[in-house]
């Protein structure tokens, strides 16, 4: 979509909106500890914020607020990254693969876990947003324009 | 004949089915064979272990976590191959 979809009234509607997507993505990311939630709806939720942005400004929006497929793709592998290397860094405190509870980063082994499900949780939530995004890209770029 | 064999075959498979679903475990059973394993412990344990009052979120990345990091990596390999795929600059998109 190399051209925006939208008139100067889009344009400033998504100004206002994205803001709030994206405040109420990390909401939901964070509080996937205490209610319904969790990494999977906020990348979600991310990613469609992503898609908004695309769709009203275009590809060559200049100044360039959403990111290109290749920055997608890239966050998406490091999403998953972030959960292997939590899960990998137990090892280096002698603990099982994805024992959070050794990990020195609380006082008692309890709270470390629900530190490490954080984590992870962001991990999953950078992988879900790369992958929408990079989906929503490529189904909407204009022929001939290649990756 | 084929199209008859068909339809008496998925009438048997449906009966057979049907005698099975009979013997299940009504929903909400507590002494359901699946309630009786791992479930009360996590029910037990999960605050105590994981400091996290949503239990759900507390089976599906701590006690559950390599499910949900295959999940992840699944999303993840679809992108990639969805770039595979549609992401290729052909001959023919140039004119």
């Amino acid at each position: 979509m190399r051209k925006g979809f939208g008139s100067i009234v889009l344009d400033v509607a998504f100004r206002h909106l994205a803001p709030f997507m994206i405040l109420y993505a990390v909401y939901v990311l964070v509080h996937g500890h205490y209610g319904p939630g969790g990494g999977f709806q906020a990348g979600a939720m991310l990613g469609l914020a992503l898609c908004l942005v695309q769709l009203v400004q275009g590809h060559d929006a200049k100044p360039k607020w959403g990111l290109g497929m290749t920055a997608g793709l890239v966050l998406a592998c490091v999403g998953a990254l972030i959960y292997v290397g939590i899960g990998l860094a137990a090892f280096v405190w002698s603990g099982n693969f994805l024992d959070y509870g050794v990990l020195p980063i609380a006082a008692i082994p309890a709270e470390a876990r629900a530190l490490g499900i954080l984590g992870i949780e962001s991990g999953v939530t950078l992988g879900v947003m790369g992958v929408i995004f990079v989906i929503f890209d490529l189904l909407t770029r204009d022929k001939g324009q290649g990756a | 004949m084929i199209k008859k064999a068909t339809v008496v075959v998925l009438i048997l498979v449906g009966l057979l089915f049907s005698y099975v679903a009979l013997s299940l475990p009504p929903t909400g059973d507590h002494e359901a064979p699946a309630a009786l394993h791992v479930s009360p412990r996590y029910i037990e344990k999960a605050y105590e272990e994981t400091k996290t009052p949503n239990m759900v979120c507390a089976v599906l990345a701590d006690y559950r976590s390599y499910d949900t990091l295959g999940e992840t990596v699944v999303i993840v390999v679809a992108g990639i191959a969805t770039v595979f795929i549609l992401g290729v600059r052909r001959p023919s998109d140039e004119a």
